[in-house]
Order: structure tokens, then sequence, then C-alpha cells
């Protein structure tokens, strides 16, 4: 295939399909208990110089407990799938990440984020590579599927390609150019979901994301989730099943586990703690502040559900309207 | 004299509704594009398909969502999906409208989200493409809102994070990009802009009430063209506000 252009960013996580294809090979396909804490989650399997992603749509499904595991630990050099909020704002704010692929890290309707805007801008967090957000989710559908690489007809002439690590190539079969991305498989995938069991069968409500692909692209897979339920809990309802156990490797019950963002059918996100971390995000100082006080200075999730106060999870939870239906 | 009954937010927001037609998919992002969808659905464009890109399609806006992938937008929606579906979908040509921002847009509708200054240590970095790059790719016709002045009207854009018309007509066809997609109109607060047939640069084509040609072209960093017939758009109506103050966003979340 002749090669038209060539994105200068570095790979910044080679995609070696065969280790994967070994790595699954040995994964337990037998149904053992996985379930563990946050801190034994990230302890086993999360680690400095990581490339980790976390699979959430701005301040919903964020896998904010674990997050916090991550920065309660003092992770560092970590290299980021970034697509996000809250989280991933966090972890920078923190220090954390030394690397990015970069798609969206904003704070939405709050504007840029000033975490981001701080770390980049003093060069303290390079390289940062683009790409967009479909882009990203491709490349994790790639890795899904086994293959190398995926062609697609967006990024084409753009500086987000240009500043990627994507190819364009012109298409053996039609002579037209089009884009290829590069599979990205993760080291460590963190999902937050709505139930799951034992073993880490994981069910969502609502949209997915792009959640389907990246727990397919993870070597190890982190799954917190709002419940555990029973297998036959799952097995009555199969078809729900997007994330299947052997894909998984820890499963850590957290309620309210993506507070202060929302979980669909759940509860809402919290707009007063979400603008709290957003105004406290604005200087160094403040920041780890914030930090301090929900995360460091609070030894688990559920002390940090005290910390937030139980009455005011709960009114989160009976501000969702029950009109709209879910199926349980 | 007094001023006008209305902020610069809530022109943005009736000027790209009035946009939509009915029975049109759009693909739908934060902010004013999801205002906009609203009011449109409420006037003239009750079954305007609202597509969000993380998988909600077909949602019923009765409340306004505060971010794009919360559950307001797959409201009695008619399918939940994920973000490969929808963009896939897009590729395939089945999004017709793609709404879009930026800090910084050129005379071919180029937009920059990403970096102002130099890429690897910007004076400013920005959030980066998100769905940006893959709307502006893969819709048919996308429209573009920004507040009108020199700072955003540029003559080059620092970082093209989104395909306008890039160098010029057929530059993006031989990018790859899909044939026949491309900007189709520019929303400000002074006026509302397309492109020109064939230099596919950006032309005047309405001033929003207030505004003048000379202002519009002052406030642009580059050579505007300007439709042999300029239009006066009218201002948002009563009843438009209304729907918006009073339906919409009761909250004042946005307006």
């Amino acid at each position: 295939m002749e090669i038209l252009d060539s994105g200068v960013g570095p790979m910044l996580q080679p995609p070696d399909l065969d280790s994967l294809r070994e790595l699954n090979r040995r994964k337990p396909k037998t149904l053992i208990d996985k379930r563990m804490s946050e801190a034994e989650a990230i302890t086993r399997f999360l680690h400095d110089g990581d490339y980790i992603g976390t699979e959430l749509y701005g301040t919903v499904r964020c896998p904010m407990s674990l997050v916090s595991e991550i920065i309660r630990q003092g992770r560092k050099n970590l290299r980021v799938a970034g697509q996000g909020v809250l989280e991933l704002d966090m972890l920078i704010g923190a220090g954390a990440v030394q690397a990015m692929d970069l798609t969206y890290m904003g704070l939405e309707v709050y504007g840029v984020s000033n975490c981001l805007r701080r770390e980049v801008e003093s060069g303290r967090l390079s390289p940062v590579v683009e790409w967009s957000n479909a882009g990203m989710a491709w490349r994790f559908k790639a890795a899904a599927m086994g293959v190398p690489f995926l062609p697609v007809r967006s990024m084409l002439g753009s500086d987000t390609l240009k500043y990627s690590s994507a190819k364009v190539v012109r298409d053996p079969f039609t002579g037209q150019p089009v884009c290829l991305l590069p599979a990205l498989i993760l080291d460590v995938g963190l999902i937050h979901v709505h139930r799951a069991d034992i073993h880490g069968n994981a069910q969502v409500d609502g949209i997915t994301g792009f959640c389907v692909e990246m727990a397919r692209a993870s070597k190890r897979l982190i799954i917190s989730t709002e419940r555990i339920v029973p297998t036959d809990e799952i097995r009555a309802h199969p078809d729900r099943t997007i994330i299947p156990y052997y894909l998984v490797d820890a499963v850590v019950e957290a309620p309210f586990g993506s507070h202060p963002g929302e979980m669909a059918y759940d509860y809402e996100r919290d707009e007063d703690q979400i603008r709290e971390w957003v105004e406290a995000s604005k200087t160094p100082e403040t920041t780890r502040a914030y930090l301090d006080k929900y995360i460091q200075s609070v030894k688990d999730h559920a002390a940090y559900r005290q910390r937030i106060g139980e009455a005011r999870l709960k009114a989160l939870a009976d501000a969702v309207p029950t009109a709209g239906g879910r199926r349980s | 004299m007094t001023g006008p009954a209305y902020n610069s937010t809530e022109l943005l927001i009736c000027s790209a509704a009035r946009l939509m037609e009915d029975g049109a998919t759009a693909f739908i992002g934060t902010g004013i594009p999801m205002l906009a969808a609203m009011l449109a659905q409420r006037m003239q464009a009750p079954n305007l398909v609202a597509v969000f890109e993380f998988g909600g399609t077909g949602a019923v806006l009765e409340e306004l969502p505060r971010a794009v992938g919360e559950r307001r937008t797959f409201h009695r929606a008619l399918s939940a999906t994920g973000i490969c579906e929808v963009v896939e979908a897009a590729q395939r040509g089945f999004i017709e409208y793609g709404f879009l921002g930026g800090a910084q847009i050129d005379a071919y509708g180029n937009l920059n989200t990403t970096t102002i200054g130099d890429h690897d240590r910007p004076k400013v970095r920005l959030p980066g493409s998100g769905g940006g790059n893959d709307v502006g790719s893969l819709c048919w016709r996308t429209i573009a809102i920004m507040r009108h002045d020199k700072q955003r009207f540029v003559p080059q854009v620092d970082f093209v994070t989104t395909p306008g018309y890039l160098s010029g007509p057929g530059a993006r066809e031989a990018a790859g990009l899909p044939r026949g997609t491309g900007p189709y109109r520019v929303v400000t607060n002074l006026s509302v802009l397309g492109y020109h047939p064939q230099t596919s640069r950006m032309q005047v084509l309405a001033l929003q009430p207030g505004a003048t040609l000379d202002g519009v072209i002052e406030n642009t960093g580059f050579e505007l063209s300007v439709a042999d017939r300029v239009e006066q758009a009218a201002p948002p109506s009563d009843e438009e506000l209304r729907i918006l103050r009073d339906e919409i966003d009761k909250d004042r979340f946005y307006i």
C-alpha cells in the first residue's frame, strides 16, 4: 500500500496483537470470584508507567472510585487514552499523567480544563498526540477485533491527523486516500457499570459509549459496579451482558462510584460538587486541597461517600425521574 | 432607544434552530446546539432526529441535556447504542447536519479547538477535537456557531482540528473525505454566513438585527465575499424567546 501521509505523533502504545492473544489465552475461563476492593485492584493491576484508559462520556458513568484510588496510591508517569472530563482532570491535576493520546479533555459546559492547560502549557505533560473521539473508539475497536489497524474516513486532511500517529494510504481496492488508525491496546482499562456478578459479567443501562470496544482492548480490565448481582440475574438477561466475565480481572463494588458524575436511571450528577471541583482546579494549591480533602485524606470509597453524606447521595438518586423507564 | 430584548446566546440559538428542517438528522453537541435542536423541535421541525455522539438516537428532548452523554440525550429515544454505531452511521451518510464550534475559524471553515500557538508547547491548550473532527469529516452539512470577532475569524487557524474546505475547492475530496460533504453555514451574533459555490470561501448571506455589513467585515480577519442579496435576519420572536426561557432552559443553565 502506498503511504500518502504519516502523522508525526509518537506511537505511545504500539499494538502487540500476538502478546494480547497469549495473555488472553492465559486468562481464566472458569467462573472465579474476582471481587476485591479498589485498593487491591489498583495495587495488583495498575502500575507506574502503565498505559490506561477510562470509559465514560462527559460526567456519565465515570469510574471515579477507581481513579481516586489511583491518585491515593500515588501512581505516576501514566500514559492515558485521553477522553474525559472529571476523572482525567483529577488524574492530570494530581500530576499522575506523563503523556496522552488526546481526543477531548475539557469541562464541557464549564469550559476548558485548567489542569490540562497548566500541565501541557508548562511542558510537564508531553507528548500530547491528537485524535478524534471516533478515532479513539475505532482504535479500541481494531484492538477488540484483534487486527492491527482500521481504515476510516475521518481525520483526513486535518492537523488532528498530522499530530496523531495515524497514516494515510491509498486504498489498494479503490485508489482513494483512506486513514489507517492503529489498534490501541490498554495495559489497564477502567469501566464503571450498573451491575455485574462476582465473576465480572457486566451490564450497562442506557447508552454504552465505547465500553464494548474498550473492554475488549484492555490487557487488564477493572470493573467497578453499582451493584453486585447474583449470576442467576445475569443469566436471566444474558442479552444484556456487554462485558463477559473472561475479559475481567477485578470486580469492585462501588455504589455511587461515578459521583460527582451520574449513572443513568440510578442517580443524577452532583452539580454543586462538580462546580466545587471546577473552582478548585483553577490553581495548583486549590487543586491539591480538593484532592486532599476528597481523596488523599479519605481511606476508601465508603469513607468518601460518608464525606459527601448519604443524605446528599440519596437526594441525587431520588432526583431521577421514573418516567422513561428502565429495564431491570 | 433600548437594547434588544434578548441576549447574544439567545440570538445564536434561534438562528441555528431556524436552519433545521423537519425530518432531518442532526448530530447534536453540548451547549447551544442542544438548545437549538430543542427549539427547532418545538417550532418548525417537530420530527428533527437528534443524534448524540455517545449513542442516543431520536430522543424526545423534553428536558435540556447538560452533557453530551447524559440520560436526557436518550430519553425515550428510539435507540441507545454507542459511539461507533452513531459515527459509523455518519460515515455511511445517514447524518445530514452537524454542529461545530471553535476558538478559531478561517475563510474555508476550517476550525481550531486544539491549540493556540505551537502544538507541542502551546500558548493555550484547548480541549482537542472531541467529536468535532468526525462531525466535520462525515456529516453532509456542518453549521458552525461562533461569536464574531477578529480573534476568532482569522486568516489562518493555528491548528486545523476539524476540516472545512481545507485549502479550497476539491481539497476535501483530494484528502479522501466523503464526496459532497462540508461546511454549510456559520451562525454568529452579527451575521449568517455561507460558502461561495465556486471558491468555497465564506460569504455573508444575512445580517443579524442591528448589525451592519461594515461591522461584519471589520470583525472578520480575512476577506469575506458578500452574497448578491444580503438578507436581514429576523430577531428572535416572542414565541421563540418564550419557549427558550419558559420551557427549554428554565434554570438558565446556558442562557
